[in-house]
């Protein structure tokens, strides 16, 4: 009754060709962005200042749930437009992030080379010398990673023109392998340090701190400001929309449309007139950008220091893969549904069994937990696919179908 | 020789000493072979059933994991074997009833999504089981070496190897000679028209799972018995990927030669060009060393020939 379109006419052709044919799904969208820029932050806000939630409920939210959440959607968003819009299976999805978070610590401590000389005394002295002058600003440190990770994406992507289907995937591997393998070997990524760990170095944006502490006099006295999750999160958020946006216009747009016939058939894509090389090496690069952006996001925002064997190893990759095939490949909407079912049952099923074990007075151990989530969440994988093979995304669309008939079916 | 060529000829420089040289080439070879039991395993679904099997790997810890644990009660090896062999063939049923028949005409990429669940379900389900920690594995293979000409060779490794040459052997006849072996061939050459002659299809699978799972407890044994069992297995596994690739997706003949390849190259570049760049490239050697031969041959060395059509 409410969701249907009659009376709804396009005029023009600018309107027809609309992103939100239906005013309710224009409506929907910005109701559900203005709870996520507004009513969220000032909500949970006021819920602290009211006494009704501890500060430190808050800060979980913000940096354990909705920051992940925001990191694995961008990540699914890049993956999605190679794998479900291009057809180009990937497993490297957590090495190109890892090349994100690297080139974004290169970056903002300004790609420090290594100077190695004897003094006078002869004693071999080495010094750090950087090379370009540090960038703190987190958002263009993001925008440098992707593009540096879409180099690296398109040079693995060259293979794609000879290789199809699984020994591409398999080819893909080589990817993940062979950069987290660099991760910890190559010392210039992590400036010689021995634990080859990265650490964000503070940053701040429009005045705000948003990574580090700054210390500073008020009143006469010291005063130390620590981030606040609410700006990560609205930095965050703010990108993730954005790419979002960008991500649908392309792909709905001419060059979308080459990638659909690409991954359709692409001897009859090729005789249509479309270059393969380009369209596949464009949906690399496209691809490896938004997983780049993902990697910066997640080494300045969520995890603040990092060891890249251990935050990028394969089962990363399989995650986000995960993500858009529960989502449902070839959809935007479907990336962020899949990467809240897969971010959020893992951290459901931590909480609820000490839970459960605590009103039976069982004791459950960590590492049981840690199998009992992982075989469920197989199972849940393995229920998902029998049941909705086509994803998230498709029940979306059987509920949007039911809607408009709703509730006068006939 | 400038410092250039003696980096790059380096895998071919370890041969100015003859023994050490054949020993890194004896030993890359039997670890190509484990390779190749693992992704013989992978083959035989494949071929079947058209599943990208991502849990094979896991399949080798899981037999090794049963079999160990059979042992570790105490049940005598020949009894401990057959029990394992029976847990495989039961796993094969269920993963039938559950997982293959609910996933029939599915894309491949939804199967291939479902078997990696099925590694994530089965990983943690063999851990809940028998513990996570790492357990020793004996089966009575005799352990310590003899030297030949000054090479030194474990007996374990070769073991291994008269054990892979059995089973291929094995299964050559099982696959040529036997009615169902003859059933699988029709099988994986056409579905459509195996069902038509009268093949049941559901069985097929059964009997092809349960076969993989068998070659899977025979490399989990093998490595076992070399490194103890422990959940790493699980990602050497993930080395009979590449073997895969090179060899081809539906050739047992390539998944053995791949494996030999795999095995042998990624040790002589290890010991040759390891130490120049700060060591462990085994972890992606394989990876790459397969990628560049596939823009050469895109179809794998035995794979059939990708015929396009518009």
């Amino acid at each position: 009754m409410f969701y249907r379109e009659a009376g709804q006419f396009y005029t023009s052709y600018a309107k027809d060709q609309g992103i939100f044919q239906l005013r309710q799904d224009k409506y929907g969208l910005w109701g559900i962005l203005f709870i996520a820029f507004i009513v969220i932050p000032v909500g949970l806000y006021l819920l602290v200042q009211g006494g009704l939630m501890a500060a430190s409920t808050k800060d979980y939210l913000y940096n354990s749930i909705f920051l992940l959440l925001l990191v694995n959607s961008m990540a699914a968003l890049g993956l999605n437009i190679l794998t479900g819009y291009c057809g180009q299976i990937s497993l490297g999805t957590a090495g190109f992030m890892g090349v994100g978070a690297f080139a974004a610590y290169k970056f903002s401590t300004g790609m420090n080379y290594r100077n190695q000389h004897e003094d006078d005394a002869g004693e071999l002295v080495s010094q750090l010398v950087p090379m370009l002058p540090p960038i703190d600003n987190p958002l263009i440190l993001m925008i440098l990673a992707g593009a540096v990770t879409s180099v690296v994406g398109v040079i693995f992507g060259l293979p794609s023109l000879r290789i199809k289907g699984f020994y591409l995937a398999v080819a893909t591997l080589a990817a993940q392998f062979f950069l987290v393998w660099c991760f910890s070997r190559v010392e210039w990524l992590y400036d010689y340090v021995s634990s080859s760990t990265i650490q964000v170095p503070p940053m701040k944006l429009f005045g705000l701190v948003v990574t580090g502490s700054e210390t500073v006099m008020r009143d006469g006295q010291q005063v130390t400001i620590y981030p606040a999750a609410e700006t990560k999160y609205l930095i965050c958020l703010a990108t993730v929309v954005f790419f979002a946006f960008v991500a649908k216009n392309m792909v709905r747009g001419r060059i979308g449309r080459a990638w659909m016939a690409i991954r359709d058939m692409d001897i009859a894509a090729q005789l249509i007139g479309i270059r393969p090389l380009a369209t596949k090496l464009l949906a690399f690069a496209v691809s490896s950008f938004f997983c780049g952006v993902a990697g910066a996001m997640l080494f300045i925002f969520y995890l603040g220091a990092l060891e890249g064997a251990e935050a990028f190893n394969i089962n990363e990759s399989f995650a986000v893969l995960f993500m858009v095939i529960i989502g449902g490949l070839g959809s935007i909407t479907g990336a962020f549904l899949g990467a809240a079912f897969i971010t959020l049952i893992p951290i459901f099923l931590v909480i609820f069994f000490p839970w459960l074990g605590g009103q039976f007075g069982i004791p459950v151990s960590t590492a049981l937990v840690e199998h009992i989530q992982f075989m469920i969440f197989g199972a849940l994988i393995i229920i998902f696919l029998i049941m909705e093979p086509l994803g998230l995304a498709r029940l979306w669309q059987i509920g949007k179908e039911r809607l408009r008939q709703w509730p006068f079916p006939y | 020789m400038g410092e250039f060529w003696e980096f790059v000829l380096a895998p071919v420089l370890i041969f100015e000493s003859w023994q050490f040289g054949m020993e890194v080439v004896i030993s890359g070879l039997l670890a190509g072979v484990m390779y190749s039991l693992v992704a013989l395993g992978f083959v035989l679904i494949y071929k079947a059933s058209g599943m990208f099997n991502f849990a094979q790997g896991v399949l080798v810890l899981f037999a090794a994991l049963n079999l160990a644990g059979f042992i570790g009660l105490g049940i005598p090896i020949p009894l401990a074997i057959l029990l394992t062999i029976g847990v495989m063939i039961l796993f094969a049923i269920v993963v039938e009833y559950l997982i293959l028949r609910h996933l029939v005409n599915q894309e491949q990429i939804i199967l291939f999504m479902a078997t990696i669940g099925l590694a994530f379900f089965l990983s943690a389900f063999g851990e809940t089981i028998w513990g996570s920690d790492v357990k020793k594995l004996d089966v009575g293979i005799p352990q310590g070496r003899f030297e030949p000409f000054g090479i030194q060779i474990q007996y374990l490794e070769l073991t291994a190897g008269a054990v892979a040459a059995a089973l291929v052997t094995v299964l050559a006849i099982f696959f040529n000679k036997t009615k169902i072996g003859r059933a699988l061939r029709a099988v994986a050459d056409d579905h459509q028209a195996a069902l038509s002659v009268g093949i049941n299809l559901r069985t097929i699978w059964i009997i092809v799972w349960a076969v993989s799972g068998i070659v899977a407890l025979v490399a989990g044994t093998m490595w076992g018995a070399k490194s103890g069992v422990q959940f790493s297995l699980s990602e050497i596994a993930l080395k009979a990927l590449p073997v895969l690739i090179l060899g081809g997706f539906e050739s047992i003949p390539g998944a053995i030669i791949g494996g030999l390849i795999i095995g042998l190259g990624e040790k002589l570049a290890e010991v040759g060009w390891g130490p120049y760049v700060g060591g462990a490239i085994e972890d992606w050697f394989a990876y790459i060393l397969a990628m560049v031969f596939l823009v050469f041959r895109p179809q794998g060395l035995f794979g059939e020939k990708i015929i396009e059509r518009v």
